[in-house]
């Protein structure tokens, strides 16, 4: 039997690869090495929600009628008998009741998108942290930026295709937004909503978005930023072995296929799981959209919060200081450009382009394919969470009115509080992370100098107690010392021998304050003339022998880090 | 009903008396034939019970004349039963402690003692008396009526279905989602703390009805499985969070484990 089988599936090969000489491909994408770690694997989360996406979508796009021609409900649910209504929202209802699975397929698909997007930026975070966005793979940065981006877009046009009043609230904050735009924002929003809000066109226009434009772009996307893995190989966390010019892993063929496709399933189980026991978007409690009604805990999906947060803590008037100013006839509303628009340009900028910013203060121009572990370098590991803090307190602001309803707090203070955090908190948590990250730095060095604890006192001749301390592996050691000591850069003077100012000196001081930010203050490993004397002070002499050949090892271990 | 209003609001001015009975008695049978029928179901004996347990229990708030202490409690003169039914029946009064709201608590009085009070409190000024139970009978509402009038009316503050939502200052729009059909009528009535008054100009008695069978709807659940809280996109985005994510991060890490 197994030998037919065999022979079938020799014979289907070849008859393929005569064809398409597809063998060459498929040996080399199956040889593949691919470092191990599980927070690799955090992308492919934000991957197999897409794609759980594209299965659901494909069954809800079967059942919704992009339309906002309004009709009279007549469907099962009771409390929207004979209620008038738009096609979009009465389609979404009878998706949810009357047609079998409906209901699950339409919370698989949300619950996927609030995976999706939580995936995305959970990835992004250990991308940061770790540095894998340093050359050559800044580009890639950018491509997984992009698509953060079009995931917002995805989720705001699909969250908002039911015509419900929640939605249709959210629409009308995006008119505001749009119309705090001068001069152009008037036109915009006219253009957009195909006249005044809510018009008749947008339901169609955000369906063709939803369902062909952002999920088209995000495919391409998605495509690129495999491409540019599979070109630049996956990065590798640091430890003995690993260097900056190989890739110390498995093959994709047959460990990761097994994995990830695995995975894919864990992946579904759970968003399955979810879907099946939690609600999710229950558009038959919002109703159909009216534009007179706004309900409490009125919110958009937890991935526009920044923006809503930001509209909400911003005051109209700061004192006796308007944010709303009028020229000639024309309004400026600042009270909602600046947070609906000019912070989150500034937010998301500054994340786009980070990897530059980076570059800038480190002016190392070599390739990084090993890792940093993230308390090795502490400005950035503080910046991170610095922008986690900043994101989490416009999250908190966003969600303001239900959690002064949960934990019985003044509305009003606690917007108040907030305005306050939103500056202060995010410095509070730079500065204790980067102390936290020296702190670790300099635990990892008295380890290397001095070896684990035993919790073994003995006693010498001399009456002397001393605990005995164990040498770290060889392992341990790398782990440790192996990583690039950044400083500030050195930078050519302003003024050459004979005088001259040079050309691009402002330049050059920028990256070097910038660099100073950085490195300035930093904790720097162990070399190995610090680890042999350590050695000495702690042992007798006759373990000089094994001392050296530790010392070897230390700075064997350097040196490779600097070819 | 603007009559009587026009009647407390005109009390701190100086009113001839028999004015006042006059006015007293028109708001009287200018009222529905329910709430006469609802008051003559009181003895004069509820009332005398009813002033015994107001002076001992809500006296040194409101006053032993129920005329009420500026800045302390309200007048209770022309608050009708129904106020009563629904502050004392909710437990919402007699108040623990001052706040922005008093909140929901274990109820204080028996049902008899409460329909004593309200006796009692109904009889120093018309106001509106406790629906009967067939006004407030879910089952002769219209729950689709009910959602439109409850979402114009009522949403804003309570939420979508009633879950309740935060109001200035520490203050709330409680979640409605176990109160009794008759304490939301009396409610909707009476205008209790932060809530505005709906009279029956501004919503029908039928409507009131309509509002509470769409309330008691929700008690079916939600269709979609566990509602958490039914508070919109926060709790749901709370919950991807904490349960999608976390989960996937824990099968990673096994998955991960698994290969060494």
């Amino acid at each position: 039997m197994s030998t037919v089988v065999n022979k079938a599936v020799n014979g289907t090969v070849s008859y393929v690869d005569d064809r398409t000489s597809i063998g060459g491909f498929v040996k080399f994408f199956a040889r593949k090495l691919f470092p191990d770690h599980w927070s690799f694997m955090l992308g492919e989360v934000a991957l197999y929600s897409f794609v759980i996406l594209l299965l659901t979508g494909v069954f809800l796009t079967a059942f919704f009628v992009p339309s906002m021609n309004l009709i009279v409900y007549e469907g099962s649910l009771e409390t929207m008998h004979g209620v008038i209504m738009s096609e979009a929202f009465a389609s979404t209802v009878n998706m949810s009741f009357d047609i079998p699975g409906g209901i699950l397929m339409r919370q698989m698909h949300h619950w996927a998108a609030l995976l999706f997007n939580a995936a995305i930026l959970v990835h992004m975070s250990r991308i940061f942290f770790t540095g894998a966005f340093r050359k050559p793979r800044e580009i890639n940065w950018l491509v997984g930026f992009t698509l953060m981006i079009l995931a917002l877009a995805a989720g705001f046009t699909g969250y908002s295709l039911p015509d419900d009043v929640l939605s249709g609230n959210g629409l009308r904050i995006i008119d505001g937004v749009l119309k705090s735009v001068p001069i152009l924002g008037s036109y915009v929003s006219y253009w957009l909503f195909g006249g005044e809000f809510p018009g008749e066109v947008l339901i169609p226009r955000l369906f063709t978005a939803h369902v062909l434009l952002v999920p088209a772009l995000i495919l391409v996307m998605v495509a690129l930023h495999l491409f540019l893995v599979f070109l630049h190989k996956h990065t590798q966390y640091p430890g003995g072995g690993k260097t900056d010019r190989n890739v110390v892993g498995l093959p994709l063929f047959p460990v990761y296929t097994a994995k990830a496709g695995g995975f894919f399933f864990v992946v579904f189980g759970v968003v399955a799981l979810i879907a099946a026991v939690f609600s999710i978007n229950p558009v038959w409690n919002y109703g159909p959209y009216d534009p007179s009604p706004v309900s409490a805990g009125t919110q958009p999906d937890w991935y526009i919060l920044i923006v809503d947060g930001a509209l909400r803590l911003m005051p109209g008037w700061i004192g006796n200081f308007p944010f709303e100013w009028e020229f000639f006839g024309f309004t400026l509303s600042l009270n909602i450009l600046i947070p609906a628009l000019i912070l989150p340009g500034i937010f998301f900028g500054f994340l786009a382009l980070y990897p530059w910013i980076e570059a800038w203060a480190t002016g190392d121009k070599g390739e990084k394919h090993v890792l940093d572990r993230p308390r090795n370098v502490p400005t950035r590991t503080a910046l991170g969470v610095a922008i986690i803090t900043f994101y989490i307190v416009t999250v908190l602001e966003g969600s303001n009115d239900i959690i002064a309803n949960l934990f019985h707090l003044s509305l009003n203070d606690l917007t108040y509080f907030l305005r306050v955090a939103l500056f202060v908190a995010p410095v509070i948590a730079f500065l204790v992370t980067k102390r936290i990250a020296f702190g670790l730095q300099r635990k990892d060095r008295e380890l290397v100098l001095h070896g684990h604890e035993t919790g073994n006192v003995v006693r010498t001749e001399a009456g002397e107690y001393m605990e005995v301390h164990r040498p770290l592996d060889e392992q341990e050691i790398w782990l440790r010392v192996n990583y690039p000591n950044h400083k500030p850069l050195d930078i050519v003077p302003q003024y050459n021998e004979d005088g001259v100012r040079r050309k691009g000196y402002g330049w050059d001081r920028f990256k070097l304050s910038l660099s100073k930010f950085y490195y300035e203050e930093r904790v720097e490993p162990v070399t190995p003339l610090e680890y042999l004397e350590a050695q000495h002070h702690g042992h007798g002499a006759s373990e000089h022998e094994a001392i050296e050949a530790d010392a070897d090892t230390v700075s064997a271990s350097a040196d490779s880090h600097d070819k | 009903m603007i009559a009587r209003l026009r009647f407390h609001r005109a009390a701190p001015y100086v009113l001839l008396f028999g004015l006042l009975i006059v006015l007293t008695a028109i708001a009287y049978f200018a009222t529905t034939a329910r709430e006469a029928t609802a008051a003559s179901d009181v003895s004069a004996d509820d009332v005398m019970s009813g002033e015994k347990l107001f002076a001992a229990n809500c006296a040194s708030c409101h006053g032993l004349d129920a005329q009420g202490q500026d800045g302390v409690a309200p007048s209770l003169v022309g608050v009708g039963a129904a106020a009563v039914d629904f502050q004392v029946g909710t437990g919402r009064m007699p108040m623990q402690a001052s706040g922005p709201q008093a909140p929901v608590k274990p109820v204080q009085f028996t049902d008899e003692e409460i329909s004593q009070l309200a006796a009692y409190v109904a009889s120093l000024g018309a106001g509106p008396a406790i629906p009967t139970d067939e006004m407030v009978d879910p089952e002769l509402g219209d729950a689709a009526v009910g959602m439109e009038l409850f979402r114009t009316n009522c949403a804003m503050c309570h939420g979508s279905i009633g879950g309740g939502g935060a109001l200035t200052q520490g203050k709330y729009a409680p979640s409605l989602l176990e109160t009794e059909p008759r304490h939301i009528y009396e409610a909707m009535l009476t205008g209790p703390q932060s809530m505005p008054v709906f009279n029956e100009a501004n919503i029908s008695p039928e409507g009131k009805r309509d509002i509470i069978a769409y309330l008691t709807f929700q008690e079916a659940g939600s269709a979609g499985g566990a509602a958490l809280g039914a508070i919109g996109p926060i709790s749901e985005g709370f919950w991807a969070w904490l349960v999608g994510i976390g989960l996937i991060i824990a099968a990673t890490v096994w998955i991960g484990a698994r290969a060494r």
